[in-house]
């Protein structure tokens, strides 16, 4: 599936709640399930410190693409970062860099990519891309 | 006898709202106040009507903001009972003044070798400028820690100040754990030694009467924004005997006597700390906000707000798995607390849809989180427009919140 079918699933399933409580509930569900980051990922080089939850991010670059695992402390963040998950890791380095998160902002929830240094998931997409970038550049370099 | 709510709340009109379709519950009143209509009104009517640069000219609108701004001065003054308008030098907030005293007293008083006490218990505000004055004078700071209870260690204070301590820097009230400190008695330890002190009252000036004179205290913080005023103004009140042996903290128009490439000299107090031209219309507002209290029966809302904090305190108490940070026999204004099992960021998220807001995070106190061995908290902090409804809400809310994790 392409990152824009899996948005677009994602914001269908949202849409199916009226109720802020319902659309949170589903996200701390999401927070629940999603599997805890290696411990030995959990290291002060893959941290994202907000100042009001922190995201751990880990990423690895095989065949090609680019795998990521994440967690936050906070299980609403690691509701978002489930989701995020699903649509950006184990992909190209392009498809990366040519999506935006825009589910987001389409089930309601802008206010949490905030450019303020809160939760942290902002800074994390924006590390996503990074390594998008580099990566990209370094595959470039190969050919 | 209670303040008349009902008309209380429609001083402040943004109260009336809704926030994500729920009636609007404002409990983060420690990070920042409401205004009332009369201070909304006030700095209109200055805008609108009457605006022209302070101190420079002598035309019509100058002498209007001149006059308005310096008699917010004599307010300010009065209102803290200063001996004179000239120890009240007008800032941006507490974190300049706190700012301008770590520099100037610095520069001034400051050398090599000496030493500058805070406590474990500061904002942010109250420790990171004498920080950053003590490695650029090569000077020490030394802490006076806090209890789990929230209570200051006062006996560290008599063991803490050597003769080489220059200053003592303390709150008045924790924004954190809401502890209201004994500063008259911490003022008078340090005066026995000959050390000044500098007091944070950025929580204290909005819930008490402040007496200076009575304190005695060096220096006296505050914030316009945290009670009822607008953002951008703050006051530094400090006695002359200081105030007049501080070189400049900013340099600019206002506080010089005369400028010459050879040799620059500096204006009188307060304008030798009023560089460039300051926010004379939050300054206005201020001085209305001031007066706006003056008119409340103080003494009644006093105990009206002890009894907020008394009544949420008993109530978040029942809620099983809450902690509270902070439980001195004399708190003001604020409430911190986490709940076993719920991350601050999630609770104060869903608070928030419930049109509740509160503050999350490390609240400025990286020492007080490192203190509990905490990542973060959830705080509620009260002003005299909150009511009893309004913390049962939250009781419930929290209990409702509760069962979705």
């Amino acid at each position: 599936m392409t990152i824009d079918e899996i948005q677009q699933g994602i914001i269908e399933d949202f849409s199916a709640f009226e109720d802020w409580m319902d659309k949170y509930s589903l996200l701390i569900e999401l927070g629940n399930e999603l599997a805890p980051i290696d411990p030995k990922y959990k290291v002060e080089s893959n941290l994202i410190r907000g100042c009001q939850s922190r995201v751990w991010l880990h990423q690895e670059f095989a065949d090609g693409k680019i795998t990521f695992e994440a967690e936050s402390d906070a299980l609403i963040v690691k509701g978002l970062v489930a989701l995020l998950l699903k649509i950006y890791s184990n992909r190209t380095p392009h498809e990366i860099l040519t999506s935006e998160p825009r589910f987001i902002d389409e089930i309601g929830l802008r206010q949490h990519l905030s450019p303020t240094r809160s939760n942290g998931l902002l800074a994390m997409v924006k590390q996503m891309k990074l390594y998008a970038l580099a990566y990209e550049k370094i595959s470039a370099k190969g050919n | 006898m209670n303040p008349d709510l009902f008309k209380i709340r429609k001083d402040f009109p943004i109260l009336d709202q809704k926030v994500n379709g729920k009636p609007f519950i404002y409990l983060d009143n420690a990070a920042t106040s409401q205004r009332p209509q009369q201070v909304i009104d006030r700095m209109n009517e200055f805008s609108h009507r009457f605006n022209g640069n302070i101190h420079r000219a002598t035309h019509f609108m100058a002498n209007k903001t001149t006059e308005a701004f310096e008699e917010s001065r004599e307010m300010v003054r009065n209102y803290l009972n200063a001996v004179e308008p000239a120890e009240i030098i007008f800032t941006h907030g507490t974190t300049e003044s706190i700012n301008l005293v770590a520099f100037s007293f610095g520069e001034a008083f400051i050398s090599k070798g000496d030493e500058v006490i805070v406590t474990e218990m500061e904002h942010h505000a109250n420790i990171v400028p004498w920080q950053m004055m003590c490695e650029r004078r090569g000077a020490g700071l030394k802490i006076v820690p806090f209890g789990d209870n929230g209570v200051l260690d006062l006996d560290q204070i008599d063991t803490l100040i050597t003769d080489k301590t220059r200053i003592l820097a303390v709150t008045h009230v924790s924004n954190t754990l809401g502890t209201v400190n004994p500063i008259t008695e911490i003022i008078a330890k340090a005066h026995l030694k000959n050390v000044p002190v500098l007091i944070d009252g950025a929580q204290a000036a909005p819930h008490f009467s402040i007496d200076v004179q009575a304190l005695d205290c060096d220096f006296y913080a505050f914030s316009g924004h945290k009670m009822y005023g607008p953002t951008g103004i703050g006051v530094l009140y400090g006695k002359r005997k200081w105030l007049d042996l501080m070189p400049p903290f900013l340099g600019g128009g206002e506080m010089i006597d005369r400028v010459t490439f050879s040799k620059t000299t500096y204006n009188e107090i307060p304008y030798k700390f009023e560089a460039g031209t300051p926010d004379y219309l939050g300054a206005i507002g201020l001085g209305a906000a001031i007066d706006y209290l003056n008119r409340q029966d103080k003494p009644m809302i006093e105990r009206y707000e002890r009894e907020l904090l008394l009544e949420s305190t008993l109530k978040l108490k029942q809620i099983d798995g809450l902690k509270i940070y902070g439980e001195a026999p004399e708190k003001a204004g604020v409430i911190s607390f986490n709940i076993d099992g719920i991350h601050p960021f999630d609770l104060g998220t869903l608070l928030d849809q419930m049109g509740i807001a509160v503050r999350t995070g490390r609240l400025c106190a990286d020492p007080v989180m490192d203190h509990f061995g905490v990542e973060n908290m959830v705080r509620a902090s009260f002003a005299f427009y909150n009511t009893v409804e309004e913390i049962e809400s939250l009781y419930i809310a929290l209990i409702r919140l509760k069962a979705m994790f």
